[in-house]
């Protein structure tokens, strides 16, 4: 029997007070499994962020409480792994100090020999093992990512928090990271969170996917469950008909919100009549290019 | 790397020799000769141009500065010493010559008399060391200080005064201005408390600091074997010039990335691990960036503070040397300068290469 590991009761988030005041999550109820991989896609700015940094203990509810194995979220915990969407390496820090900072902090009591025995191991685990001495800027923005998913691992979560964590990855390096991502996940199986804005990535990497319909108030759409084999193969998925169609009503759902989403938007803005102005053409006809003055 | 051993590996394979200096090649960004001589020539050129204007400029006012004094000399004592002056001002004795800027060659003939007089000084130093080495040597055994040469300094020393000065102020300032910074970035209340200060003394001039610093040093510091004079110059250069320092400090710590502090609330670090792995390493380059403006700063106000703490160094030359009004002096306060504008660009571009390798962002 699989425990709720997370629980969100009548969770609202908002900021500024007052008149100023905008309302980002509203009265979200959530349920997340032991062991289960949950996908939350939604829009940017429909405060996918804010639902995760409820959970990391980065942020604090406004109204109602967030629970994790039963007793309230305060502050952040070595138990909750976080992934960020831009990475957030420490740019004065190689690729293995980075890693070991994290893993320091986790396990205080071990040995220089320990610490660098599971540093190396998470490292090759996102097999970066050539670049562990370089710096962050050295590295391409797929090896980044991966640099943060072995910190994020490294401590050995019982949770793995992943906000957007391939958003700024091109289409090919997002594949073969989601398969890792995927792999190193079903070697251990632990709960795991993701917060996309792609659907074929939730529905290529989740068991569960949560609509999360657009903020401000942003609240949770209908769930849908993934009902399809581990380990699931991205060339096979892709004529799978139960793929297809979960997919398909995952999409429809969202475009949906969209098309209401703007007819909400009733207010028209006008443009200001303004031309652009080209270079030279300020200048005196002496110096302007020899065709522009043809 | 392992590119660079693919390559090589396959250049042996098909029978192409290997020669480290193609290899290179490969690798050396390419120089581009034609800019490089197009530059220098350009800088030549610019500086034939302001030695020409100097030229001119100096010629012009030597012909003002001689006809007033053959009309003064006129009006004074009549034709005949009129005569006589003009005749000696041509003669080029130096009892007569214009007093007024001076021209690009007597300014390098000053600059060569400079080098003689620091030969002839380091000599009648190593000759009176020499002379006095068995007398201080029974000195030392019977636990005296030894005896010092007391001459006057040549140039060379008064630079190397100079930069001694500058390098105790720019310490001093470092170790005042970087703590000060990183404790006012991270408690607002600190900062609150420091703020009137900061705001207040950064702008007072460095004439003040000094008549401050010597109210000061002259109470506390009562041991006559002590150089008063360099402690006071050394100081004020160091309060002048730390406020770039704190500023940037200041701001850089308290401008860490939400990311970067996100990491540390993620990693759950201790306020000594925030501080030290996080704060401070974010905000070196900015720390960095103030300590380049505090060795400018140091090193501009240091020429006024030794001019007026009467301590040696190329401000109290600069200062002897108008003072003297003898005929090469003029001469040598340029010589002077332009020994002053080198060394405060090559400090400012040690600083730069220092400021660029701490700097971890992309270049």
């Amino acid at each position: 029997m699989s425990e709720n590991i997370v629980e969100f009761k009548n969770v609202s988030k908002w900021y500024g007070e007052g008149e100023n005041r905008t309302e980002v999550l509203s009265n979200i109820n959530l349920t997340i499994k032991e062991g289960e991989f949950l996908a939350i896609v939604g829009f940017t700015g429909s405060g996918k962020t804010t639902l995760i940094n409820l959970i990391s203990g980065l942020l604090e509810p406004d109204e109602g409480e967030v629970l994790f194995k039963g007793k309230p979220i305060k502050g952040t915990s070595h138990e909750r792994g976080i992934i960020f969407q831009n990475y957030s390496l420490l740019p004065w820090l190689n690729v293995f100090q980075n890693v070991a900072l994290a893993v320091k902090e986790v396990h205080p009591d071990w040995s220089q020999e320990q610490l660098t025995e599971h540093t190396e191991r998470f490292i090759e685990m996102v097999h970066l093992t050539p670049a562990k001495n370089k710096l962050p800027k050295e590295l391409s923005g797929g090896m980044r990512q991966r640099v943060s998913v072995a910190r994020a691992l490294s401590m050995d979560p019982e949770m793995l928090l992943m906000d957007e964590p391939l958003g700024a990855l091109d289409a090919l390096t997002r594949g073969v990271l989601q398969e890792e991502i995927l792999r190193i996940w079903s070697a251990n199986r632990r709960t795991a969170l993701l917060i996309t804005n792609d659907v074929d990535e939730g529905v290529f990497m989740a068991d569960r996917i949560i609509p999360l319909n657009p903020g401000p108030n942003a609240t949770l759409g209908p769930e849908y469950t993934i009902e399809l084999d581990r380990p699931r193969d991205k060339k096979a998925l892709n004529s799978d008909p139960k793929f297809k169609e979960v997919r398909t009503a995952i999409l429809n759902y969202l475009v949906d919100l969209g098309e209401a989403a703007k007819l909400e938007k009733k207010a028209e803005f006008t443009l200001p009549d303004y031309q652009p102005m080209m270079p030279h053409s300020r200048t005196f006809p002496f110096f302007r290019r020899k065709k522009d003055r043809a | 790397m392992s590119d660079i051993g693919i390559s090589t590996k396959a250049m042996g394979k098909s029978g192409v020799t290997f020669s480290p200096l193609k290899v290179l090649k490969g690798f050396i960004p390419k120089l581009d000769t034609k800019a490089i001589v197009k530059n220098a020539l350009i800088s030549l050129a610019s500086i034939l141009l302001f030695v020409l204007l100097w030229h001119l400029g100096a010629n012009y006012l030597f012909n003002i500065e001689a006809t007033a004094k053959i009309e003064k000399a006129r009006t004074e004592q009549g034709a005949e010493a009129a005569a006589q002056m003009e005749a000696c001002i041509l003669s080029g004795d130096v009892s007569c010559q214009p007093n007024t800027l001076p021209s690009p060659q007597q300014v390098i003939v000053a600059a060569q008399n400079l080098w003689a007089d620091h030969l002839s000084i380091s000599a009648k130093k190593t000759a009176f060391k020499a002379k006095v080495a068995t007398t201080n040597a029974d000195r030392k055994a019977q636990g005296l200080k030894p005896i010092k040469y007391t001459g006057r300094p040549s140039f060379i020393d008064q630079i190397l005064t100079s930069i001694k000065t500058v390098f105790a102020g720019f310490l001093l300032a470092m170790f005042i201005a970087i703590p000060i910074g990183i404790i006012t970035g991270l408690n607002e209340n600190l900062k609150t408390a420091f703020n009137w200060l900061i705001q207040i003394f950064k702008p007072v001039s460095p004439v003040v600091w000094l008549l401050l610093v010597f109210m000061i040093v002259k109470t506390l510091i009562r041991d006559p074997e002590l150089d008063k004079s360099f402690i006071i110059a050394a100081i004020s250069v160091g309060l002048c010039a730390m406020w770039a320092t704190l500023v940037n400090t200041s701001l850089g710590v308290s401008s860490v990335k939400t990311d970067y502090m996100n990491v540390a609330k993620v990693l759950q670090l201790s306020l000594g691990k925030k501080i030290f792995k996080i704060i401070i390493p974010s905000s070196i380059p900015l720390i960095f960036t103030g300590l380049r403006i505090t060795v400018s700063v140091a090193w501009m106000v240091l020429i006024a503070i030794e001019l007026l703490a009467q301590s040696p160094g190329l401000g109290s030359f600069v200062w002897e040397e108008f003072q003297n009004g003898a005929n090469d002096s003029n001469a040598k306060i340029i010589v002077a300068m332009f020994v002053i504008g080198i060394i405060g660009f090559l400090l400012d571009r040690v600083m730069l290469f220092v400021q660029q390798s701490v700097s971890f962002e992309t270049q």
